[in-house]
């Protein structure tokens, strides 16, 4: 354990790292996302194909082949990308590739009803994804991109292979500095444990925050009115 | 000339060896997961006490945590006491350690499908519970999942590239090693690029149609 204690700063340094990466290419991922999976959806070929070739070339190679060609094969094309930039680029655009199946396949499934009571209403199609359909896919995107981001938090051990100084790479740093392979592993096991743990506490906050089962909550709210107006 | 074509054409067969590792840690690693994670899923089911929850902490700490870093583990941490295998066998147990976490979850869903009165029919008939499972309600959660099981193994293809961390000269140790021994990066990882793809697209439209198949038919 004297190894962890002793190297606790650059642990806490590889913490920060890995979490940076995590936001940056989780942003990146939900830009994506909601790019390519109505990209997908859209009517005119032109642009739904690219977005499925997009979505199927970065969803069928591995997520370390894509990170090795942005960082390794690029420069054969004079362009040179920061460690950090490759891997959050690449860690975004395969989670993204994921992520935009759940957006095209919660915005599929919504009910036919309410983009034919948009038509009626005489909504252009921009308002109407707006403002009615993506808010009503959102409850259902919740879940399955809770996932997607657990996901994603575990491929950035990935990144410490292109060098960036994550929590992983750290670790390896550690490992061969002192040879306490046993406690520093242990360690970022935990850590990254938690980590995800803390991920999936936020999703299901964000699942019953943004319910679409509000009868059940208003009823809620409802008898929690009546208990303070007994009490008063 | 940025892509050098002889080149290109010179380093397929090594790939090709690449790819063959690839697939077999692939099957194999399936083939643990698959039968690792009936057995967790029983337990879980089970209720034992200590045994079953102490399963389910694994099962969620498992997820929890990066394959890459469970490699490492299994790498630098196991041989420190007395455990060590060669690079393969132990790529192939910690992937299919880890997918086999994965695939309780999936065999979980599948048991809970089944429904009530068949536990109630194998109860009246007083089947013994090892009949129960492996002839009632097994062969019936299994038909569920099986599409499960095909999304999995077409992931672990892509995941085990992560084990070349760990010295296994799969595809993408392969093409790293031709890469760091010629200067030309760009063939050889565009290449296992696309042999990733050329299994896996079809590998996954195929599941889709077993899908369809093996949809729950009540």
């Amino acid at each position: 354990m004297s190894a962890v204690i002793e190297y606790a700063p650059l642990l806490w340094q590889g913490l920060l790292t890995t979490i940076l990466v995590t936001v940056l290419s989780g942003a990146l991922c939900l830009v994506v996302a909601f790019t390519a999976g109505l990209a997908r959806l859209s009517s005119h070929r032109i642009i739904s194909w690219p977005a499925g070739v997009f979505i199927e070339v970065f969803r069928g190679t591995s997520l370390l082949v894509q990170m090795f060609w942005l960082f390794f094969a690029l420069p054969f094309f004079g362009i040179q990308l920061h460690p950090l930039t490759a891997a959050v680029l690449a860690l975004g655009l395969n989670e993204g590739a994921y992520a935009a199946e759940v957006v095209r396949g919660a915005i599929a499934s919504r009910a036919k009803g309410q983009t034919e009571a948009c038509i009626a209403l005489g909504m252009e199609p921009a308002l109407r994804l707006r403002r009615i359909i993506i808010p009503q896919s959102i409850p259902a995107m919740l879940p399955p991109f809770g996932n997607v981001m657990v996901d994603l938090l575990k491929n950035t051990s990935l990144v410490s292979l292109v060098t960036v100084a994550d929590l992983t790479f750290r670790a390896q740093m550690i490992r061969s500095s002192t040879g306490q392979t046993t406690a520093i592993f242990i360690t970022i096991l935990v850590m990254y444990f938690v980590l995800s743990y803390l991920l999936t506490l936020l999703t299901s906050w964000l699942e019953r925050r943004y319910a679409l089962d509000r009868k059940a909550l208003a009823a809620q709210r409802k008898e929690s009115q009546l208990m303070k107006v007994g009490a008063a | 000339m940025i892509w050098d074509n002889n080149f290109a054409v010179s380093v397929i067969p090594l790939l090709l060896e690449g790819l063959w590792v690839t697939v077999r840690i692939t099957l194999l690693g399936t083939l643990l997961a698959a039968v690792l994670g009936i057995f967790f899923a029983i337990l879980r089911r089970l209720a034992i006490p200590v045994l079953s929850p102490a399963v389910s902490f694994f099962v969620v700490f498992i997820r929890g945590t990066p394959l890459l870093v469970q490699a490492y583990c299994a790498f630098f941490v196991l041989p420190a006491y007395g455990i060590s295998f060669d690079a393969f066998t132990t790529g192939v147990v910690v992937i299919g350690v880890n997918y086999s976490a994965y695939m309780a979850e999936v065999y979980r869903s599948g048991i809970q499908g089944v429904p009530k009165g068949q536990w109630e029919a194998a109860t009246a008939l007083s089947l013994p519970g090892a009949r129960t499972w492996s002839r009632i309600i097994l062969p019936q959660a299994i038909r569920t999942v099986v599409p499960m099981l095909g999304n999995y193994l077409i992931q672990m293809f892509k995941d085990s590239a992560v084990l070349s961390a760990i010295t296994v000269v799969e595809l993408m140790a392969t093409a790293q090693a031709i890469g760091s021994s010629s200067f030309r990066y760009l063939e050889p990882l565009t290449l296992a690029a696309l042999l990733f793809l050329a299994i896996s697209y079809p590998a996954s439209r195929l599941v889709n149609r077993l899908e369809r198949r093996y949809a729950p038919q009540h």
